[in-house]
């Protein structure tokens, strides 16, 4: 990944920060221009809570190249306790610990490597509680 | 008064057992649990370096800290593992936890004892007075070559330290080191695994320069091994520690909290940091803990750290390092094992 | 707007075409389409090629210029249409408001994708979903899809063998189309046994990667009249998009995209689900098929899998869906999908389906869809003597 998208998404990777709507509250990860909900191109930033569920997961088996070496991994949608949802991997999971409702906590891992001169990517992953 | 604000040890959760490795080379496991009192060790998972392990160390000090990260002054990761060549660990760390941008970083090596030093600058910072807190950080994820000695201790783990002059939970009192050049184990640029000189390791090397720096700290301080609750000393292996212990005149009773290697392996530059911590995590009021690290090449600091009550209000804010150890284990076999720490040639993408 | 039907199809075999490279893929199908329309080239004002990524598959872009070029038919107005897998189906709705406009006679809709000339065919199309929260963090299409099925599961008790069945009925259809990829019928036990891909979904439940291209011509209903065929006209066309991230979806068990895009094509047509006769739905996975049967109207939600276990799905039930033998066994290219599925309805309509001919149609539906339900369009045909 070339280092200007990486280094601009570094607020939300590292720190999970979303951006919460001056005119309706609504909050956006990553943060958005313009409010989905009510239009408003104001906003504050929020830090998500670290903590969450699963609403729906799979074991991912056949994966793309990059992620080859970490299968078979789970890939999750998660409610966090603030409501916002978001796509993540889980770091180390055995499969009878992940199921629809199994409570997370996001944490700092290394996403991917790329090849052996590329610049590694860290970012969240859950975590069962 | 300055010293220890905060620490937060990481213990990653996959574990390899010395029979599953003795079992690959054909060795005898019985011989090696026993001549390294060792059982199994810790294993970094796909996803997991040095600055993860830095990241949830420093994210558990912070928390028992109760500090603000802008706050921070600095940060000092030790390691003979950053994941670059060249570009600091520290500056993912510090953006991960949200310090810095007014922040200075750098990072360490020293062998095993990286991480004791960057704990010692950080400390000296704050006592010179130049800012708030201090950072200091030694984690690893040591590579053993295949069918070596170390492949049975090299593991990984790390532990941070926010050391500050307010709400000191555990007060610096004495540092020491002492440092000569002893070639005992290196690694040049080029080669993936480290390499070691045999016995030499041992005498001339692990116990000249640690018991040097404790002997040397105690005659300093004018303190004397029973002034101590707890002890701790780098550990490579489980006998060394309590060799060195004993000859220092320590007992075995003061060294077993602090002795983790039995479970976790040698973390290099995550070691007595991570045994420094276990105490901290059950220590009383009063209590006074040595602490002697030890990097190849070679060179040992040692630190003498009292602790007061501020340390019951904070122990419980984040994991204790044996609770880790014991919570939650995932067991690797040897394949999975050298997937994992990347030792299989693979097609290049 | 003036009516607008469809005069003519053409359309390649799916599957591995190694020897064919994209031009010719398109060319082929477009001229074959002229063919079956009666129409001269010269006579085509307007071209819209649907093509979710020929520069990820091929490295080439400038559809417009290549294509129009090989199928013969410069210098006339060309535009390439993305919409990741409904690439082919906005190129129709693009097509039809051309004619219905009057601002053009004869305008060629066609789709075009060539999947497999070496490229990483899972990264390609992993282009369809969010770059950066989705597939950064490992998420496949049937990754994606395995979520949505999963979520399914957990509302509804949807299983993975009513799932298999979506397969085994696709199949059985696309055993008698001669374009078919795989013109094979399959059984239960071969689904449910396949090597899993992203759980709960498996191997069989999931579309090929395939190449291949389809072409239609769009003209106004009378002419459609004076060429003295059956006209199929378009009746009602629905298009609409939704937040292209599966967690930014209220319910996960659920593609709303496909609901509203279907609500304006019932609309505009005057019809209701059963009304229809039968319908080409985009099941890039079983679970689609499911879910998209579901926001169509035709099952309640939750209902569509013990549907499709008792057959009303199948060529003689109540609502026959992908006779074409679906994505599953018909093929998946995915800029041409859209358009094939066109092709489908245009032949069951005027009778030219041979064995997988539905007794009699009049209405046909034809849904397609990109990504997780990013976007959807809904076309519905007519057919009068």
């Amino acid at each position: 990944m070339i280092s200007p998208r990486y280094h601009r998404e570094i607020p939300q990777r590292y720190r999970l920060e979303a951006g919460k709507c001056t005119g309706c509250e609504e909050i956006h990860f990553p943060p958005r221009v313009i409010c989905r909900q009510c239009g408003c191109r104001e906003f504050t930033t929020e830090v998500l809570p670290t903590r969450g569920k699963v609403l729906t997961y799979t074991i991912v088996e056949i994966p793309p190249a990059e992620f080859d070496s970490q299968k078979p991994y789970v890939n999750a949608v998660v409610e966090l306790t603030n409501g916002v949802r978001l796509t993540c991997m889980f770091a180390e999971a055995p499969p009878d610990e992940v199921d629809i409702g199994t409570e997370v906590e996001l944490v700092f891992r290394r996403l991917q490597s790329g090849r052996e001169w590329e610049v590694l990517q860290y970012g969240y992953k859950a975590q069962v509680v | 008064m300055h010293g220890i604000v905060g620490w937060g040890s990481y213990v990653p959760r996959f574990r390899i057992k010395v029979e599953d490795i003795a079992g690959q080379w054909g060795a005898d496991a019985v011989a090696f649990k026993r001549g390294l009192l060792l059982e199994e060790k810790t294993v970094p998972g796909p996803d997991e370096d040095t600055i993860t392990i830095s990241v949830a160390a420093a994210k558990y000090a912070l928390a028992r800290a109760g500090i603000d990260p802008q706050d921070i002054g600095c940060c000092y990761i030790g390691s003979e593992s950053h994941p670059y060549a060249v570009k600091p660990s520290g500056t993912v760390v510090i953006d991960a936890i949200g310090a810095g941008p007014d922040c200075h970083v750098a990072d360490f090596e020293f062998a095993c004892k990286a991480g004791s030093e960057a704990m010692f600058v950080a400390y000296s910072h704050v006592k010179a007075g130049q800012m708030k807190y201090a950072l200091g950080i030694g984690a690893d994820t040591s590579q053993g070559a295949p069918g070596d000695a170390l492949e049975y201790t090299a593991s990984a783990g790390g532990t941070a330290y926010i050391m500050g002059a307010d709400n000191v939970a555990a007060e610096i009192v004495h540092t020491y080191s002492y440092t000569s050049d002893t070639p005992d184990f290196w690694r040049r640029e080029e080669e993936f695994y480290p390499r070691h000189a045999g016995r030499f390791t041992g005498d001339p090397a692990y116990f000249h320069h640690v018991l040097s720096a404790t002997r040397g700290i105690l005659d300093r301080s004018g303190m004397k091994p029973e002034d101590f609750r707890f002890a701790v000393f780098h550990m490579p292996n489980g006998k060394f520690p309590l060799r060195a212990g004993k000859a220092a005149g320590f007992k075995q009773e003061q060294l077993e909290q602090g002795w983790v290697v039995n479970l976790m392996g040698n973390t290099y530059s995550g070691s007595s940091p991570t045994g420094l911590a276990a105490c901290l995590d059950v220590a009383k009021p009063g209590d006074n803990i040595l602490i002697t690290s030890f990097g190849s090449g070679a060179g040992s600091d040692s630190f003498v750290i009292r602790c007061n009550d501020r340390l019951l209000e904070i122990q419980d804010k984040a994991p204790a390092t044996r609770d880790q150890l014991a919570d939650r284990r995932i067991y690797l076999d040897y394949g999975k094992y050298v997937a994992y720490r990347g030792k299989i040639r693979m097609n290049q993408l | 707007m003036r009516d607008v039907a469809v005069i003519g199809v053409g359309m390649t075999k799916f599957g591995e075409l190694w020897r064919s490279p994209l031009r010719d893929l398109f060319a082929e199908a477009a001229a074959d389409c002229l063919t079956d329309a009666g129409i001269e080239r010269s006579q085509v004002q307007s071209a819209y090629m649907g093509c979710m990524t020929s520069g990820l598959f091929n490295g080439q872009e400038h559809l417009a210029a290549i294509l129009t070029d090989y199928a013969g038919l410069s210098p006339i107005s060309a535009t390439r249409v993305e919409s990741a897998c409904a690439s082919g189906g906005v190129a129709f709705r693009s097509a039809w408001l051309e004619v219905a406009s009057g601002a053009s006679d004869f305008v060629l809709a066609g789709g075009v994708e060539k999947m497999n000339d070496g490229a990483d065919a899972t990264y390609c199309l992993s282009t369809a979903a969010d770059q950066e929260y989705e597939v950064y963090h490992g998420v496949t299409f049937p990754g994606l899809y395995a979520m949505i099925a999963r979520a399914h599961m957990h509302k509804y008790g949807t299983t993975r063998e009513q799932l298999a069945h979506v397969a085994v009925k696709s199949h059985r259809n696309g055993a008698q189309n001669a374009r078919a990829q795989f013109p094979t019928e399959i059984n239960l036990d071969t689904v449910l046994n396949a090597v899993m891909v992203a759980s709960p979904l498996g191997l069989f439940d999931c579309s090929p990667v395939s190449d291949g291209a389809a072409a239609v011509l769009l003209a106004p209903a009378e002419v459609a009249r004076d060429l003295g065929k059956p006209v199929v006209k378009i009746l009602g066309c629905g298009h609409a998009t939704d937040a292209i991230a599966l967690h930014d979806r209220q319910d996960l068990a659920s593609i709303p995209a496909v609901k509203a895009a279907g609500d304006q094509a019932y609309a505009m047509a005057g019809v209701k689900p059963q009304d229809i006769d039968l319908c080409e739905v985009h099941d890039c996975f079983t679970i689609a098929e499911l879910v998209c049967l579901e926001e169509l109207g035709f099952f309640p939600r939750g209902e569509a899998a013990a549907a499709t276990v008792d057959g009303a799905t199948g060529l003689e039930g109540t609502i026959p869906v992908n006779t074409s033998g679906g994505l599953k066994s018909k093929g998946h290219p995915v800029g041409a999908t859209g358009i094939a599925q066109i092709v489908e309805l245009v032949e069951q309509l005027t009778g030219r389906s041979a064995k997988r001919q539905v007794k009699n149609p009049r209405l046909a539906m034809a849904q397609n869809m990109g990504g997780s339900g990013g976007s959807s369009t809904v076309h519905i045909l007519e057919v009068s003597s």
